[in-house]
């Protein structure tokens, strides 16, 4: 068995689906992911042994493009460059260090299994792939797992300060619904120390000359020509300038799209138009419905709060969740007496309590927010309360262990959670979703390659807390180095595309052209007007609940409001000059055509997995999968116009060494 | 609440600046400064007028994106918080505040509040990494690095990289900047094997770019991260440490 398309399996798969999904989209062909024809245990080991090498000598002869300085992107470069390859890297940022992978707190999960709490590989893959809810491929996780080992040595050895126990060896901790303890930690700052690691290591291939660095530039298209990624262009955010680059490999590693939902626990800047352009370009978008919604983000408290702050899912293990029984009940919380507050994870899920999966967690908060039992000046959230905790084990240990988020809590709330609850509600954190790649991370476009979280690889339909650094970190230093100069090695003596050539000459015009169109709509709003319209419709309809009339009205309305942003933007300044309007402008444009195709893939996938949770299927108030018929990825295909059908084409999943089960937390 | 914005205006490296005064009407104290710009750059967008440019992107204190003076500040009224985290509930009603770029000769602007902060890279680049290639390292497990000296290595590797010091400071130092990585580095296992050749290097270019320390400590003040004030004197340290070393690597 293998995970090429399966004889047996229906022609069309998902086809029963309502009829209204036929109006959306068209059914499009099976896909191979290209997964070794092993056991998935030795698939790594076999496709390296299989791939091309390039000679030393030949490698500064190979220009590739990294888009991206994040966890993925800074490692893809540096081990590229490392290796002698001619690498051009592309950051919208001033620094690399800046890159989203900064702000990440909790841990990077590593299988190495030293402690005698019986971790290894397969409980890695299992825990993994039970957590994606079948949904991304366990070849995959195996090579993340066992890749995963190396990553935390080497993290470690460029200047990632790993917290240490007394005896002086690595410390771990327990982290998002595993049993066993596999997460490397720095504080509350794993992904600062290691996004500086790999930023320091970008730098060291910088001072060498093998790695050459564009901070501030944009990329806005790729280049495509015979059928294969040969460049990019991009926009010089300081001087506005745009211009091409031609290579003979891009590697996009330019994050997750969770920005689609406006405010959420991404950087401001984090968005998807790198790869938003690419699908336009022929690359497929896989499953862009599976955003992950974190249960303990800070609420908004005014129009001009400028995101959602996460607080790191460890505060549920000593916090209780609950709402007031009666609706908008204002008073202070710590008078509402104990028979009037509905602590609902603990009542409805006895077996985990309030240390149920995010998913879980997110969806029964947004129940009761929904049901008009909200807390806070807006009613959009919860409270996480600490006092039973306090009571227990001491206000000291409770410091001890959540110190830094209480801090950071009262400075963003001005509210003091050793005395008052926090109040919490559900945030778009994270996106499983994203261009769909074979297994040696190359896009349905010959020469394009995606790392990290811009890549749909590993997660399935929902992630497990501390496994993105993971497979960002293995992504960039372990796995995109073999695939690339696999790809290269057939390229050996081929010059990159000429400037003058008539695919770049139109490519840099389309650029072009789109950017005067953005200026010169001449409407009365900003891009930040419809962005928030936006966000309101996503937040509605597409979020940790999903049903099929929602789904169809958010389409409706996205597409009447994209309407509405093509008449009625106003882009303030020109496009010679550093423009942040114009920057959201373009951005934004990208994600009202994003949010469509995302509603309707979640529309199309007539099942719940994961994240991905549909009303109308569920037992017992858990996702209902179905196997039988939505067991495979679904990959977007652009039709050539955005008023035109997408074409859904599918990869079938198989599952060898963790047999499909359905999840169950009560 | 009402609040008096003087911001400061220029639209490139070379052209002159000058102060625009604008009024908010509807600040509220628990807006972050940032978003009290975003307020002010949504009435301007809405009246034609050009918004502020300004950066950010994390908005929680970590990236060290955000940097710009308020009030002759930088960061903002608070000692030891990043402007993401500055809030308006500092002023009172009524009150003028004063929007300025973070002022260092190292620092050009490029428009508006925003400067060109590539010069600490540079540091960076210079030598402030570790000589390792992917693959090689061996178990970390078997490197033995005491629990004291990775949460002091820590400590140090806390900088987010805002370059706030060296506005805080009247020479335009990045020493404390500078210090913290050699601190950082210096504790850490890989790090001790390059660790003279490594200050020579990194002080040479720091030098080159910035200014002298005259132990004036404003720069510990503005660190959001809390950098130990003793990172000014590890630079002395490590370069006096490289001196004996007489051109040996470690
Ligand atoms: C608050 C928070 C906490 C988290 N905590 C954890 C955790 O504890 N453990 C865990 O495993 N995961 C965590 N995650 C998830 C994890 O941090 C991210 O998935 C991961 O860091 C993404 O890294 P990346 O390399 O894919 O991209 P990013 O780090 O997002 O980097 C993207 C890069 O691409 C560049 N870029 C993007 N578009 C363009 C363009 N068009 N042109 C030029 N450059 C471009 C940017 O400049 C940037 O350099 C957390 C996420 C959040 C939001
Ligand atoms: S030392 Fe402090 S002030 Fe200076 S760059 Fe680092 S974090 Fe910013
Ligand atoms: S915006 Fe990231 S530190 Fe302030």
């Amino acid at each position: 068995m293998n995970a090429k398309p399966d004889s047996t399996a229906p022609e069309q798969k998902g086809a029963s689906v309502a009829s209204e999904i036929d109006q959306l989209r068209v059914i499009g062909r099976p896909l191979d992911g290209k997964v070794p024809e092993v056991d998935p245990r030795d698939a790594w080991t076999d496709r390296k042994l299989h791939y091309n090498l390039v000679n030393p000598n030949n490698r500064r002869k190979f220009k590739i493009i990294v888009v991206g300085t994040g966890l993925s992107g800074a490692g893809a470069a540096a081990a590229l460059g490392e290796l002698g390859y001619d690498v051009e890297v592309f950051s919208f940022h001033d620094m690399p260090r800046r890159a989203h992978s900064i702000a990440a707190q909790g841990g990077i999960n590593s299988p190495r299994a030293r402690k005698v709490d019986n971790d290894s590989i397969d409980r890695f893959v299992k825990d993994t792939v039970k957590g994606g809810d079948f949904r991304g491929r366990e070849e995959d996780a195996y090579r993340l797992g066992e890749e995963g080992i190396r990553v935390i040595n080497h993290m470690q050895a460029i200047g990632a300060a790993f917290a240490r126990d007394y005896g002086g060896q690595l410390a771990t901790r327990s982290f998002g619904g595993v049993q066993v303890s596999r997460t490397y930690y720095t504080r509350g700052q794993t992904g600062q120390q290691l996004e500086l690691a790999a930023a320091h290591a970008l730098s060291r291939q910088v001072a060498a000359g093998t790695c050459k660095l564009h901070s501030r530039q944009e990329m806005l298209d790729l280049i495509v020509k015979d059928g294969r990624a040969q460049g990019i262009v991009v926009r010089d955010l300081v001087t506005g300038k745009v211009r091409a680059l031609t290579a003979h490999a891009v590697v996009l590693c330019t994050g997750g799209y969770g920005n689609v939902y406006y405010k959420a626990t991404l950087a401001k800047n984090s968005n998807a138009t790198a790869i938003w352009r690419a699908y336009k370009r022929g690359a497929y978008f896989a499953n862009p419905c599976f955003v992950q919604i974190h249960p303990t983000a800070l609420p908004l408290m005014s129009k001009w709060q400028s995101k959602k702050t996460l607080m790191s899912e460890s505060l549920r293990n000593d916090g209780r969740i609950w709402a007031p029984r009666k609706k908008k009940d204002d008073r202070d919380p710590n008078t509402i007496p104990e028979a009037e507050r509905f602590y609902f994870l603990e009542e409805r899920y006895p077996a985990f309590g309030n240390l149920v999966p995010r998913d879980v967690a997110s969806r029964n908060i947004r129940e009761r927010i929904d049901a008009g039992y909200g807390v806070g000046p807006l009613h959009n959230a919860v409270y996480l309360d600490f006092r039973t905790g306090i009571e227990r084990l001491g206000v000291k240990l409770i410091r001890e262990r959540y110190s830094n988020l209480f801090n950071m809590y009262e400075e963003l709330t001005g509210e003091d959670p050793y005395k008052t609850p926090m109040r919490i509600t559900p945030s778009v954190h994270f996106t499983m979703g994203g261009l769909w790649t074979d297994y040696d991370q190359m896009t349905s476009i010959p020469g394009l390659f995606i790392g990290g979280e811009a890549s749909w690889a590993y997660h399935g339909a929902n992630r497990l807390g501390a496994n993105s650094l993971l497979s960002c970190c293995v992504d960039g230093w372990f796995t995109l180095p073999y695939a690339v100069p696999n790809y290269l090695a057939g390229l050996l003596g081929q010059e990159p595309l000429a400037l003058d050539d008539q695919a770049v000459q139109d490519t840099l015009k389309g650029v072009q052209d789109g950017i005067d169109h953005l200026l010169n709509i001449g409407g009365s709003h900003g891009a930040d007007h419809f962005y928030e319209k936006l966000g309101a419709i996503m937040d509605r309809y597409a979020s940790v609940s999903r049903d099929p009339e929602g789904l169809a009205t958010a389409i409706g309305l996205i597409r009447e409001l994209r309407q509405e942003f093509w008449r009625d933007l106003k882009v303030v300044g020109s496009a010679d000059r550093l423009n942040q309007e114009l920057e959201t402008a373009g951005r934004v444009a990208d994600y009202l055509e994003l949010a469509e195709l995302l509603c309707i893939d979640a529309l199309d996938r007539d099942e719940s997995a994961g994240a991905h949770f549909r009303t109308d299927h569920e037992i017992g108030g858990e996702a209902k999968r179905n196997d039988e018929d939505w067991c495979f990825c679904s990959a977007w295909e652009y039709p050539g116009a955005v008023s035109a059908k997408p074409i859904r084409n599918f990869e079938p999943l198989t599952f060898r060494a963790v047999p499909l089960q359905q999840r169950n937390y009560k | 609440m009402r609040l008096i914005l003087e911001v400061w205006r220029q639209d490139g490296p070379d052209a002159e600046g000058s102060f625009e005064t604008h009024e908010i009407t509807d600040a509220t104290p628990e807006m972050s400064l940032l978003e009290l710009l975003d307020r002010l750059n949504h009435q301007l967008v809405e009246n034609d007028l050009d918004p502020v440019a300004f950066e950010s992107d994390c908005r929680e204190g970590i990236c060290g994106t955000c940097g710009l003076d308020v009030n002759g500040n930088p960061h903002g009224p608070e000692d030891n918080v990043p402007a993401c985290g500055q809030h308006v509930r500092s002023f009172s009603d009524g009150q003028t505040v004063r929007f300025t770029p973070f002022r260092a000769k190292s620092f050009p602007v490029l428009r508006d509040l925003i400067v060109d902060r590539t010069g600490l890279d540079r540091i960076i680049q210079a030598g402030g990494t570790i000589s390792v290639d992917a693959g090689t390292a061996p178990d970390a497990d078997t490197l033995l690095v005491t629990h004291d000296d990775a949460e002091r290595a820590l400590d140090f590797a806390a900088c987010i990289g805002c370059g706030a010091c060296v506005s805080a400071c009247p020479n335009g130092a990045a020493y404390l900047f500078t210090g913290a990585k050699l601190a950082h580095l210096a504790l850490i296992p890989h790090g001790k094997e390059e660790r003279a050749r490594r200050a020579r290097s990194v002080i040479a270019q720091m030098q080159s770019e910035f200014g002298p320390c005259s132990q004036i400590g404003e720069c510990a003040l503005a660190c959001p991260a809390e950098i130990p004030l003793v990172a000014i004197a590890v630079v002395n340290r490590e370069r006096l440490r490289a001196g004996f070393k007489k051109g040996k690597p470690n």
